[in-house]
């Protein structure tokens, strides 16, 4: 079973680089386990203690998984999860 | 390995590009206004202008939309683009990184470009690297850049 996981530049730290992993898993948390088993410290970087952080932006396929189930999204092989660090900021 | 990040200290930005995030910046204001813009891959020479949405509509704050990010970096990525200026402005503070714009910076091979809107008459321009939670203030060139294939392309008509 492979999800392709693509990679944004600023995590690529903990990919030796690479711009896409792959891993398996039924749901997304399930998946961003599989990937820290190889990529350790990766999942700090997307998840903190009250599940996906805020300001990172994860999508299955083409959709928002904040608007799917959070980390409790199903997911399938030949799926594509993109993750993209929110861009934002502002006065202070 | 560690992506490769050239810090250059210089962003060359033509006359026209300069004025359309100027004016993007005045239309949105009291809100902040943000985009990027595009250009090929490793040239650090931006191209094309994408103005985006603020998804927070605020005047202390900006946010790309995420559905938006996601078609803006795909298209990026299907022509071999990067985004080499991220800009958004200041509304009533200068055009210098907020704490929250220094935290929340993710492309550290981009220009960061605040653009400061307090003053009617004036419009603050600067550019700035944000790296590893440091920002780096650098000149702002206003040029056509060269285009591809060397240096010293035609100058403005």
């Amino acid at each position: 079973m492979a999800i392709e996981v693509r990679i944004p530049t600023i995590l690529r730290t903990y990919t030796d680089g690479a711009k896409s992993v792959e891993g398996s898993g039924a749901t997304l948390a399930e998946l961003l386990g599989d990937i820290e088993s190889r990529h350790s410290g990766l999942r700090e970087r997307l998840v903190d203690g009250s599940g996906l952080r805020r300001f990172v932006n994860v999508y299955l396929n083409d959709e928002d998984v904040r608007f799917l189930g959070g980390l409790e999204t199903p997911v399938k092989d030949g799926d594509t999860v993109t993750v993209l660090p929110a861009v934002a900021g502002g006065r202070r | 390995m560690r992506p490769q990040v050239t810090l250059a200290s210089m962003l060359t930005i033509s006359p026209e590009l300069r004025a359309k995030i100027v004016a993007h910046a005045r239309a949105d204001d009291p809100d902040e206004a943000c985009g990027i813009i595009a250009g090929p891959a490793g040239s650090d020479r931006p191209e094309r202008f994408i103005p985006m949405l603020n998804a927070e509509r605020s005047p202390t704050f900006y946010r790309f939309d995420s559905m938006e990010q996601l078609r803006v970096w795909r298209e990026m990525d299907e022509r071999d683009e990067e985004p080499v200026v991220i800009y958004h402005s200041h509304t009533a503070t200068e055009a210098y990184p907020s704490r929250t714009d220094i935290s929340y910076a993710s492309e550290p091979g981009a220009h960061y470009v605040l653009v400061s809107t307090r003053d009617p008459d004036e419009t603050e321009f600067r550019s700035f690297r944000i790296a590893d939670g440091t920002v780096t203030e650098e000149e702002v060139r206003i040029a056509a850049p060269a285009g591809p294939g060397g240096p010293g392309g035609p100058g403005p008509e």
